[in-house]
């Protein structure tokens, strides 16, 4: 096995499980139902085979997750990418952080806000919209939670509405989830 | 599902009178799954072999980790049997070798995930811990690790609403 990345990269990494991943021919109808899958579908990677070892959780998260990433209205597409990014940079979960990294700069067709992001972290020099949300996501994802009024008094005086501080509060808490299980449950190596 | 019933609502002070009630209700979908969600960490139907006991002191472990008082209550309110010493942030498991795992890799994950690494796992797996079991506290740690930032986040944007 190749070593574990460590290094912030916008190249998706390939996620190997640290425990047994559920096997989909034995899987049971409440796991299928929560994996939202039939047999015949062969495409199921590891990760979901992994939550699938509790599919009473599974079944709601997906949907949630879901929820928050593909809202309608609220914040943009690339900015609630965005709030997972800062998340797990945070977190320094590797696999989340390049998975939506790449998501955003698709959206966007610029790598300048995630390179800066990957390099000086929550000193980024983004311009003065990006750095409110960027300080807010950042000090929210800290354990205690560290984020304050003032903190979100400065992304309103930047033009974000309640509403898209909403949406950026549920992506990057969503990552405060998933990066406790993409980087506590396995391991990203470099594609084979 | 009254979305100002749910526990986040009732955490963050969030009522159907808030300046920040249309807002909460616009995501109504979203916080629906968000208590459903609670429900399915905290009181599932098949907890495996973390009791609904443990995983409500657990949880009040990791709200008193990230000084949330209001979420604190809420989960002593859920209290069983075992769950008083598991939410003692001075109790690091004793001579229960199985419980130390838990409370070490709960405290661990909680406070410092970037630091996890993969004998964390095999840790918990040395004590006897199957991976299922594994994943149900991982997924009970993660969803509190959300549901905590969601509420205090909601508190902040009350006071600017």
């Amino acid at each position: 096995m190749s070593e574990i990345l460590k290094e912030f990269t916008t190249v998706v990494p390939f996620w190997e499980p640290r425990v047994k991943p559920a096997v989909l021919a034995e899987a049971t109808p409440e796991q299928l139902e929560a994996m939202r899958v039939t047999v015949s579908d062969t495409k199921i990677g590891n990760y979901t085979l992994v939550l699938a070892l509790d599919p009473e959780t599974l079944q709601q998260r997906t949907p949630l997750f879901n929820g928050i990433m593909f809202h309608h209205g609220g914040l943009s597409r690339a900015e609630t990418e965005f709030g997972a990014v800062a998340a797990s940079v945070v977190n320094e979960c590797i696999y989340c952080a390049a998975v939506h990294a790449n998501r955003y700069n698709q959206l966007t067709k610029d790598e300048s806000v995630m390179d800066l992001i990957f390099a000086d972290r929550k000193d980024a020099n983004l311009d003065d919209r990006q750095k409110s949300m960027l300080n807010f996501s950042t000090k929210l994802s800290q354990s205690p939670p560290e984020a304050d009024k003032a903190d979100v008094e400065r992304m309103v005086e930047n033009g974000l509405g309640l509403d898209e501080i909403f949406d950026l509060t549920l992506s990057t808490s969503i990552f405060a989830w998933a990066n406790r299980l993409m980087h506590i449950l396995g391991e990203p190596h470099p594609q084979p | 599902m009254d979305i100002f019933q749910t526990v986040v609502a009732k955490a963050s002070g969030i009522t159907a009178d808030s300046a920040l009630a249309s807002v909460f209700s616009a995501r109504a979908d979203l916080m629906e799954l968000t208590e459903n969600s609670h429900e399915a960490s905290l009181r599932p139907k098949s907890p495996g072999g973390l009791s609904h006991a443990e995983r409500a002191g657990l949880a009040c472990r990791m709200a008193k980790l990230n000084n949330d008082s209001a979420l604190v209550t809420h989960y002593e309110s859920l209290f069983g049997d075992g769950s008083q010493s598991l939410a003692d942030t001075s109790f690091d498991g004793g001579s229960d070798a199985r419980l130390k795992a838990i409370i070490r890799h709960t405290d661990l994950i909680t406070t410092k995930p970037k630091e996890a690494a993969a004998g964390d796992v095999l840790a918990l797996q040395s004590v006897g811990m199957n991976d299922p079991d594994i994943v149900r506290l991982s997924q009970l740690i993660a969803f509190l690790s959300y549901q905590i930032r969601v509420v205090h986040s909601l508190r902040l944007m009350a006071e600017v609403a």
